[in-house]
């Protein structure tokens, strides 16, 4: 069944199999289906970033002209990770196969395919291990359960490894909290050592280290950008705002994934942030530097990950600002929430983190110096900073994605709820068990988000579409809202073939519009262009329930 | 064959073969020394240097990043109710969240299942037989250890004959039964069965997973088959393992065959263990996504490898861009 043809659409002929084939697992298998693969990275940005053995190869044939010694790098580059990382370790050797994994996996989910399940998805990388690092595997070959590295085994991980998005759902479920992130991350370590990675990957990194940003916009573009942003803020509101770029001195430096400012409907966010910074008179500063929070390199290799991430600090540190603010963006979260101040700390030329307008102290930040802005904002509604009118989103019905990296790599669950319901009056929740730290990848994170695997991202994204489609069959919501750069670009192509009608946004869209600027022009319109009289007003209150009351109060 | 075929067949064939090596040695060849006294002390030694072998190989890679699984909501503003629990910031959070995941299988505990009730229609069920299963199973087991502590210790200390009190409150009803019998049993036949009922399990199974399984049915089994039907005598197995904790062992002779068939089923158990993945036991407290606390902002963790990269550095990128930079006023280092 092939997802993209007409017809299948909305299900009607949509059936997963989850039987799993009669044939084993052990022998590596796997049909390279346009539509269910990334293309491999471009020659020339394997060589901007000096990667490990660069060259032109294609997926589809038989050759894809390996280094002569490929099995002995990654041997060897098994050996090495596995005494550098216990998670490594560890996980390859502590998992029972008790399967309470297996059908948390969007990935399976949406496919059926049983290497798709998180447990089978880590014994490709064990099977191996077992063979060349494990006395029983040594021995008793298959019996152990362990296989010959070769290419087909090769061909089978990047195949599987590029399958997953890195969420760790299924580390929420595992008894012993075996991640198989972290797999995934090492096979694909092991992947690029043998020059095995894909361009949608390294693409935006190269960008990112040559230019800043993921994009490749350039300094001047991000001025023009900039410049184009505030006369669209002037047009809407009537007020003109004034960020500043590359300013020293600033307390702030203000950090964003640069789809934010350069891609729809991010860019709707990006003048809510505009708005909001103008309208508590914030003394902050944008770097085209470090103009990206995302972090492509993540998705690439740790030694990648630090040499992306590195500009944060440094510009921090050039600029002289005290802190750092950072936007709404996953993984960019998981990685300065997680590794920043490990890769690159200690930021001690930094300030401990205090709001200017609340006094508010961003403990919890207090080593790393950088604040989520939804954390900044919840604080700033809670000292009623803002003069807010919900009533403005009332055009919306609004549910909340989490995403993965923001709700299980960092805990930040409640702060973008309480903004919620504090910006608009219909805030519907998704089902608990897709919601929190239970939430559905949109089937495109950790740099697979192209349009080349558009069949394995809809199938990726199909558990988080259908809860998206009951809350829209159920109380009529019209939009989804998140905190992530890759959901804003990646779930409307989800909806548009799930879902057809959804539009996402970021939350600081509605809070951009929720503001009461001092000042504003009559007849304001909503970032969209909407002006808010026209739009209809549904009766208030109507079900506003399942948002209220959950708050605070849920523990799991 | 396929590999989980396979792997019934080959755990099979091997108790098999134990079996008869057993009542051979015994019955055969009377090599009473070597099943009560030889084995068992080369298991113990075995286990206790496996263990440590294993934990020390883990323990000797580092812990480069701060990754722990935040399943719950993290310390941040004051008046936002943090879940020290599932995203624990403090140590005391850290153990909580271990001792419950220990005890009573927290992770499981929330295990659910989805169906696809219809085309384009998910359904998730809390699904709690695994957790169940899995839980019964360790809680039996582990009384069942403590209630064979009876046999080690002189004299009995109060807390063992309390759990088998406890654990024999049934016996009014059917005397010598023990509610862990029961329990034991029943898990590890679920614990089975789900591996050749549930496609998807049995899709996962290896040979290791199956012998596990028949190894501790064998233990039970002859143990349970000693209590009910082929009693023996228990003063003499007491006198046997108090001379075998003393270093001053005398093969143990003279005793049903099912003992030495228990008694070697429990040895190659528990010298099988640290080499199987019955080392989860061990290995979860070393699990990085559960062991660490969700503090990584508020405190700096130190990657013990970490070493320097090659950055593009803030100079590298005006020298590149410097024209275009002034040309639309932005600030620049060298003029």
């Amino acid at each position: 069944m092939k997802l993209t043809e007409a017809g299948s659409r909305q299900g009607e002929h949509y059936q997963i199999d989850y039987t799993p084939p009669e044939r084993g697992w052990l022998e590596p298998k796997v049909e390279f289906r346009k539509g269910t693969y990334c293309y491999p990275a471009s020659l020339k940005h394997q060589k901007y970033l000096e990667l490990p053995n660069p060259r032109e190869w294609q997926i589809g044939v038989e050759d894809w002209k390996l280094p002569e010694n490929w099995k002995e790098i990654i041997l060897e580059g098994m050996k090495d990770r596995l005494r550098r990382y216990r998670s490594f370790k560890l996980f390859l050797d502590i998992c029972v196969r008790c399967g309470a994994c297996a059908d948390k996996c969007h990935y399976f989910i949406g496919s059926g395919d049983p290497k798709n399940m998180p447990v089978l998805r880590a014994e490709l990388l064990r099977s191996v291990y077992r063979r060349y690092f494990t006395l029983s595997g040594k021995i008793l070959g298959r019996l152990a359960g362990a296989r010959e590295l070769t290419e087909d085994v090769l061909k089978e991980w990047f195949y599987y490894f590029y399958q997953c998005t890195e969420c760790r759902r299924c580390s929420v479920f595992c008894p012993y909290g075996i991640d198989t992130c972290e797999i995934t991350m090492m096979a694909r370590e092991l992947l690029n050592l043998v020059g095995c990675s894909i361009n949608w990957i390294v693409e935006p990194a190269s960008n990112s280290f040559r230019t800043g940003n993921h994009l490749g916009v350039l300094p001047h573009a991000f001025k023009t950008t900039m410049d184009f942003a505030v006369d669209e803020v002037k047009e809407i509101t009537g007020i003109k705002v004034e960020p500043t770029i590359n300013r020293k001195g600033a307390e702030i430096l203000f950090i964003s994934p640069s789809a934010d400012y350069f891609a729809s409907p991010h860019w709707y966010t990006f003048l809510g942030y505009l708005i909001l910074f103008h309208e508590i008179g914030l003394d902050y500063t944008w770097s085209t530097y470090a103009s990206e929070g995302g972090n492509f390199g993540f998705f690439h290799s740790m030694e990648l990950a630090k040499r992306l991430n590195a500009k944060i600090y440094a510009e921090a540190k050039r600029l002289r600002v005290k802190w750092i603010l950072g936007g709404e963006c996953g993984h960019m979260w998981r990685v300065i929430h997680q590794y920043m101040d490990t890769f690159n700390g200690p930021a001690d030329f930094l300030e401990e983190p205090v709001s200017p307008i609340t006094g508010t102290n961003f403990d919890n930040a207090r080593s790393t110096k950088m604040v989520h802005i939804c954390e900044f904002t919840a604080d700033l509604i809670k000292n009623n900073k803002l003069k807010l009118d919900p009533s403005r989103n009332d055009h919306w019905k609004v549910t909340f994605h989490d995403s993965c990296n923001t709700s299980r790599s960092m805990g930040l669950i409640e702060e973008p709820r309480y903004i919620l319901n504090e910006v608009c009056n219909y805030f519907y929740e998704m089902p608990e068990n897709t919601i929190r730290e239970r939430t559905f990848c949109c089937g495109s994170g950790s740099g697979l988000g192209s349009d080349e695997n558009i069949e394995t991202r809809l199938r990726g994204g199909f558990p988080r579409a259908n809860a998206v489609k009951y809350v829209k069959d159920q109380f009529g919501v019209n939009l989804v809202t998140c905190i992530c750069a890759i959901d804003r670009a990646t779930l409307p192509t989800l909806f548009e073939y799930w879902v057809p009608g959804m539009e996402v946004s970021g939350l600081h869209e509605l809070v951009g519009n929720a503001i009461v600027m001092k000042g504003e022009k009559e007849g304001r319109t909503d970032l969209r262009g909407k002006t808010f009289n026209s739009l209809t007003h549904p009766s208030p209150h109507q079900g506003r329930g399942m948002g209220e009351g959950e708050g605070n109060d849920h523990v799991r | 064959m396929e590999i989980h075929k396979m792997g019934v067949l080959y755990s099979f064939f091997v108790i098999v073969i134990f079996l008869l090596f057993v009542i051979i040695g015994i019955e055969g060849l009377g090599w009473y020394s070597l099943f009560s006294v030889i084995i068992p002390y080369a298991a113990v030694v075995t286990f206790i240097a496996g263990l440590i072998f294993r934990v020390l190989k883990w323990g000797i890679s580092p812990v480069p990043f701060h990754i722990p699984t935040t399943s719950g909501q993290q310390n941040s503003l004051p008046w936002i109710k943090p879940n020290n629990i599932d995203s624990p910031f403090t140590t005391r959070g850290v153990i909580t969240r271990m001792a419950l995941e220990v005890l009573f299988f927290r992770s499981l505990f929330w295990n659910e299942r989805v169906e696809l009730r219809r085309a384009y229609e998910l359904l998730f069920k809390r699904n709690l037989y695994l957790w169940f299963g899995g839980l019964a199973f360790h809680w039996a087991f582990l009384i069942t250890l403590l209630r064979h502590l009876r046999f080690f210790t002189e004299p009995v200390p109060s807390f063992v004959i309390l759990v088998q009190g406890l654990d024999g409150i049934l016996q009014s009803i059917a005397p010598t039964l023990y509610i862990s019998n029961i329990f034991i049993f029943g898990a590890l036949i679920y614990l089975f069965l789900r591996r050749v009922v549930y496609p998807q399990i049995r899709y996962i199974s290896l040979p290791s997973d199956y012998l596990a399984l028949f190894i501790l049915l064998g233990v039970v089994l002859s143990g349970i088959l000693i209590r009910f039907f082929y009693k023996v005598d228990l003063v003499k197995v007491k006198e046997w393992v108090m001379g075998m904790l003393s270093f001053n062992p005398t093969p143990l002779r003279g005793i049903g065959l099912l003992f030495y068939i228990h008694l070697f089923f429990v040895s190659f158990l528990i010298a099988y263990f640290p080499f199987s993945k019955m080392i989860h036991m061990a290995g979860f407290f070393l699990s990085p996504t559960r062991n660490l606390s969700n503090n990584s902002r508020n405190h700096r963790h130190i990657n013990p490898w970490d070493k320097p990269v090659k950055v593009h550095t803030y100079e590298e990128y005006e020298s590149e861009f410097r024209e275009v930079m002034k040309e639309v006023g932005l600030p620049v280092e060298k003029e």
